[in-house]
């Protein structure tokens, strides 16, 4: 070795608001996962929330306060990743289309959007990094969140990083593609809906029999957690990141009812 | 037709209780998704058309003036004529004067979905006219007494069951309960009244620049008899609808069938150029062509243009989970769904149909299939930005949101606040979640609330790598 080593690129970890109140476990998962690829990872104490429940609620002008910030706060960094196709797809599509009148601020936009990046494709699109140390013990089914799928082009990289853990056994379920009824504020304005959504993902999931499901999105992991664990159906549910990072220990989110329930 | 769209949520609720309805929307939804993902597989340049349809679409728009005029003057060197509709009334009224002037008693419909817009049906009863839509789905919610649940299967949210009661009730039985059997049964009782209609009514899935032509695609046939035995043709149709060739028509066709139906193309594909010509064998006598702006050109110029280049075949709705989860009545007007979402704010007043925009989780499905690359999660959102800017959105959420961002810009409060939440919810849960919050009722009533650690993220890191 060389006095000084390459070192791998500096990363601003994005620590989404779900993740931060709801499941640590999810942020360390992914440094555990940055940093084992070779990243050297910074959690910038100044960040809050990307902005995307401004916009989505047709407030830009406070999407734009707080995308100034995120800029602000990230764009010394090589990398900004987080662990959610949600947020991560606004910081990479949203913010240069909510600066495209804004001389001063759309470069900036721009240049951030552009070393945006969702957690698991960045490990393996960027790093090309692989799985093959992570064990866990079970069939799990694996649920498409739609920003990250149709927003990034998530959907061969978790699959692939999964296939690769030791003692897992993949098993698709139908639709996986099909919406889980999240939807962020949707979920809460419009709950019969949601639930006829969430009801539709439930049972795709039990009809696969596996005993874990993971994705990549906090928001949509809360919702078919919170189903599952409201119908006593005893299935875990993880981030993919836990589970690759081997901190899938547990009984994941919402602490799924136990088989005798 | 009245737009009841603001009873949007309880519409939605009503519906997802609706048995009968489930059970014929989940027979539905799998077979369009099913069907057009394969079409869509089957043909290698299948994305490639997408892209060419959608810049093929944006060209026409930034020309419209142009074919338009091209379009008109082929109509009338063909002896046909075209008549300019600046809105639902001066439609409603040409067709009127039309079908007066002839002294029609009975006119027959193929498909139409600006006919519906234009509330055509219920002016021509008024005046006394025997109106018949003879399109299998259209037939059967006009014997319901409803307007259309979707744009290509109107009748989509009846089970057979149903449509077997409304036969028996209309046709004197004996109740039929097969399908061939309900389709010999509509078939027999329409075939008399295409030879009785004075006019024929149908819309025009594509307007030939070049020759003045009108096409339409149906499965049934029903179009064909509608508009070559009544005496008038009359076709109703949007001034976007207009296409610069037939060439470029047959690209737009590839898409539709394949995108609407599943099928590679559509049973009957039918081009009429004008009236009855010396030599053919049949036709009308007079051949109208209705074109309706409704609305339209004020989209040409703004932000809402992409939505000029729908085609209207329904494959948003079909791949939409809101809809399949209540269907189209519940949208309130005449066009449900993604589509209808983007397009009912637009025509009916962004105030008439405040939910529309709203009661979707921007989850791109519709866009990601949309044969002409309509961006509508994009065009949904900006609809709930005219929304916020017009101060039409709920005044509990601007004060949210006034909240939130005040919040949300001052990290330190922001994360106080989250340790607070954290700590709150998670000593009130039981065995890992929260079954019951007041306050958050709308997560809880349908599922748990998962709980939190006790502590926040930014503050297990700060600890942790703090001391080293």
């Amino acid at each position: 070795m060389t006095e000084s080593p390459t070192r791998g690129p500096r990363v601003g970890l994005f620590a989404t608001c779900l993740m931060n109140v709801f499941r640590p476990n999810v942020g360390f998962s992914a440094v555990k996962l940055l940093e084992d690829a070779g990243c050297t990872v910074e959690v910038p104490a100044n960040q809050t929330c990307c902005g995307q429940p401004g916009y989505n609620s047709g407030d830009y002008d406070a999407a734009r306060a707080l995308a100034r910030q995120v800029i602000e706060t990230f764009e010394h960094y090589d990398y900004i990743v987080g662990p959610s196709g949600s947020c991560m797809a606004t910081i990479r599509h949203d913010y240069p289309v909510l600066f495209q009148d804004d001389p001063v601020w759309l470069p900036r936009a721009q240049a951030l959007s552009e070393k945006a990046w969702e957690l698991l494709s960045f490990l393996t699109d960027v790093l090309g990094a692989t799985a093959s140390d992570s064990h866990y013990d079970g069939t799990v089914t694996y649920h498409d969140s739609c920003s990250g799928l149709r927003g990034l082009g998530i959907k061969g990289q978790p699959r692939t990083l999964l296939g690769e853990v030791d003692g897992l056994r993949l098993k698709e379920m139908e639709d996986s593609e099909v919406c889980c009824g999240f939807g962020g504020t949707f979920c809460v304005k419009y709950p019969e809906i949601s639930e006829k959504m969430v009801e539709d993902k439930v049972k795709n999931i039990l009809a696969t029999g596996a005993d874990t499901v993971v994705g990549g999105d906090l928001g949509c992991l809360m919702n078919i957690a919170g189903r599952l664990k409201r119908i006593n159906a005893p299935v875990k549910v993880f981030h993919t990141a836990e589970v690759l990072a081997g901190l899938a220990d547990g009984p994941g989110l919402a602490g799924a009812a136990k088989e005798s329930d | 037709m009245e737009i009841r769209s603001n009873e949007f949520k309880q519409r939605a609720v009503f519906a997802i209780h609706d048995a009968s309805l489930q059970q014929a929307l989940g027979k539905a939804r799998g077979g369009f998704v099913g069907k057009r993902a394969q079409q869509a597989a089957e043909l290698p340049e299948f994305e490639q058309l997408r892209e060419e349809a959608k810049n093929t679409k944006n060209h026409i728009l930034d020309n419209l003036d142009h074919y338009l005029e091209r379009y008109e003057a082929a109509v009338t060197a063909a002896g046909g004529h075209v008549h300019w509709a600046r809105d639902a009334e001066e439609a409603r009224k040409i067709i009127l004067d039309i079908c007066k002037r002839v002294d029609a008693k009975t006119v027959t419909k193929g498909k139409s979905m600006v006919s519906e817009e234009i509330g055509l049906n219920e002016a021509l009863i008024e005046h006394g006219m025997e109106v018949v839509e003879t399109d299998l789905g259209e037939y059967i919610i006009q014997l319901a007494h409803e307007p259309p649940s979707h744009i290509i299967a109107p009748a989509v949210h009846k089970t057979k069951d149903q449509v077997s009661d409304l036969f028996e009730a209309a046709h004197g039985g004996p109740r039929k309960t097969e399908v061939p059997d309900l389709v010999n049964e509509a078939r027999m009782v329409l075939r008399d009244k295409y030879f009785r209609a004075d006019v024929g009514i149908t819309g025009g899935n594509f307007l030939v620049a070049e020759t003045g032509s009108s096409i339409i695609v149906t499965n049934e046939g029903n179009g064909d008899l509608t508009q070559t035995l009544a005496k008038v043709h009359i076709v109703t149709s949007g001034i976007e609808r207009v296409v610069p060739t037939l060439d470029d028509a047959t690209l737009f066709l590839r898409l539709l069938a394949r995108s609407a139906t599943g099928q590679e193309t559509e049973t009957y594909t039918t081009i009429s150029t004008g009236p009855r010509r010396a030599d053919d064998l049949d036709g009308p006598e007079e051949y109208h062509v209705v074109l309706v702006d409704n609305g339209r050109s004020k989209m040409l110029g703004g932000r809402f243009k992409d939505m000029l280049r729908c085609i209207r075949c329904g494959a948003c709705m079909n791949h939409c989970p809101v809809y399949g989860a209540v269907g189209g009545h519940a949208y309130g007007w005449v066009y449900p769904g993604p589509m209808g979402s983007v397009l009912t704010p637009l025509i009916k007043g962004l105030d008439n149909a405040y939910d529309l925009p709203n009661a979707c989780t921007l989850n791109g499905r519709c866009a990601s299939v949309c044969p002409v690359k309509i961006p509508l999660p994009d065009l949904l959102r900006e609809l709930r930005h005219m929304q916020h800017q017009q101060d039409i959105t709920p005044v509990m959420q601007r004060r949210a949101l006034k909240v939130w961002r005040y919040v949300a810009t001052r990290p330190k409060l922001y994360h106080a606040l989250e340790q607070v939440g954290a700590r709150f919810l998670s000593a009130i849960a039981r065995n890992g979640s929260i079954r019951r919050l007041p306050l958050a009722s709308g997560w809880t009533d349908v599922r748990d609330l998962p709980a939190p650690a006790g502590r926040t993220f930014l503050e297990l890191w700060q600890g942790k790598r703090g001391q080293k």
